[in-house]
């Protein structure tokens, strides 16, 4: 039985082979409408989710399967004070695989440790986020064709950002070389994030203050919000957010086949006028989050392309 | 110069750096009833000073714990007057409870089936360890 808890769960063999997978799923979705008739997925969202909990449910249902849990640890048992090796252990007689979402960091880990079905880490406060690691490396699957050969800038909050690091770590996996990083002073990537891809990867980093120093270097630009609470005082905020923010004008002297990506939500730092050029994927990158996150039950519940013998 | 007379059995730990024994005393010996004398600021030509502790008729330590503390530390053994073995703390690799992790959202703050563990990255000059779960750096501190 396997887990997946962290991006580093899985090799980059079975990383492709999943994105494979997932691409097969989405050019051919009725093959795969039947695979998981029978099977129930447990949806336990201790916190809220929009993308991560309606994108597993869906994910499931176009699998042929269903979906039972909570959106709130509020209707659960944990508000009577029930531990969540007692839920886990439970939710193992009801369901046949689980994917949670808990505010805690380290909780979908002690889950699996009492768990008897596969877990699926749908977010651990900042820690980790793998699923959005796999839709992000089918997005840029199929917009660039392979993963790990392009220049990747990342822009925005890179402090606490958990989807850019999560993702940064898997592209340097990958044999990505090179990225740039745009952020203010106060949400730059960590120190010890830094180092270990220098030592351990060899990637080089550039680090600049402004996107528009950059824009036409990229291939993959991947904006994060930036939230108002990480600065220091609101001067600073207002000051630098626009160095943060695209719109069609810094857009100018990118590259024509440049893909622009965002986890989203995003509130301001990507304008709507950004919506309709055709670099936009962001959206499509949400839409391919269900399709491997279909890849990736099959593959924890070995049905489908994953069934044994 | 004050002398202290040598043990017959028992152990000798030495080498602790200077101010530190009283730590390792208070730890593992305020409420033994065997006899033990903490040695204090003695000259060390290895370490200019040093404090050492001596135990009668006690021949186990817990020399992960005295690693955490100073891992210069040694422990002698002597049995019959006899140095009978010469062992240097250990620093641990592991360490299963007893220590807490720095991240307060990790769920080991909340939740007491989730006991901390951690594993040592670094032990050159700070000791850091990474917690099992939410994988944050905790610097090892008495």
């Amino acid at each position: 039985m396997r887990h997946l808890i962290e991006p580093e769960d899985l090799t980059l063999e079975e990383i492709e082979h999943l994105v494979a997978t997932g691409m097969d799923i989405f050019n051919n979705p009725s093959n795969y409408s039947e695979v998981c008739k029978g099977k129930i997925l447990a949806s336990l969202f201790f916190e809220p989710s929009t993308r991560t909990k309606f994108s597993f449910d869906s994910a499931m249902m176009r699998l042929g399967g269903n979906v039972i849990g909570f959106a709130d640890a509020e209707t659960s048992s944990t508000k009577k004070g029930e531990s969540l090796a007692d839920t886990i252990r439970v939710m193992g007689y009801y369901s046949d695989i689980i994917v949670m979402r808990h505010p805690k960091e380290g909780a979908p880990k002690l889950a699996s440790q009492y768990s008897s079905i596969p877990v699926i880490n749908g977010g651990d406060g900042g820690h980790q986020h793998p699923t959005q690691t796999l839709t992000d490396l089918i997005t840029i699957k199929r917009f660039k064709g392979e993963i790990g050969k392009h220049s990747v800038a990342f822009c925005g909050d890179l402090k606490y950002g958990r989807t850019v690091h999560s993702l940064i770590r898997t592209l340097a996996r990958f044999g990505t070389k090179e990225f740039i990083l745009v952020s203010p002073e106060e949400l730059k990537l960590p120190e010890s994030l830094k180092r270990q891809l220098v030592e351990k990867y060899g990637v080089e980093l550039t680090e600049v203050l402004y996107l528009e120093e950059v824009i036409d270097k990229i291939d993959i630009l991947y904006m994060t919000r930036i939230q108002k609470e990480r600065f220091f005082n609101e001067a600073d905020y207002l000051k630098l957010k626009d160095s943060f923010m695209l719109n069609r004008d810094k857009l100018k002297e990118a590259k024509p086949d440049m893909i622009i990506m965002h986890p989203l939500p995003r509130v301001n730092e990507i304008a709507y006028d950004v919506d309709d050029d055709s670099r936009a994927v962001y959206f499509e990158q949400s839409e391919m989050g269900v399709y491997i996150r279909m890849a990736l039950i099959t593959k924890l519940l070995e049905v489908g392309p994953y069934a044994r013998g | 110069m004050l002398e202290v007379k040598g043990i017959d059995n028992g152990i000798v730990i030495d080498h602790i750096g200077s101010g530190k024994g009283i730590k390792i005393f208070n730890l593992l010996f305020a409420s033994t009833e065997t006899p033990v004398v903490l040695l204090m600021n003695v000259k060390s030509q290895l370490l200019g000073s040093k404090d050492i502790i001596k135990v009668e008729n006690v021949y186990e330590v817990d020399l992960d714990l005295l690693g955490l503390i100073d891992p210069k530390i040694t422990v002698n053994v002597i049995k019959d007057g006899k140095l009978s073995s010469k062992t240097r703390a250990t620093i641990p690799t592991t360490i299963k409870g007893g220590m807490k992790c720095h991240n307060p959202r990790c769920i080991t703050h909340s939740d007491d089936y989730a006991i901390p563990e951690f594993t040592l990255i670094k032990a050159n000059g700070k000791l850091e360890y990474e917690c099992s779960f939410c994988e944050e750096i905790t610097i090892y501190k008495l």
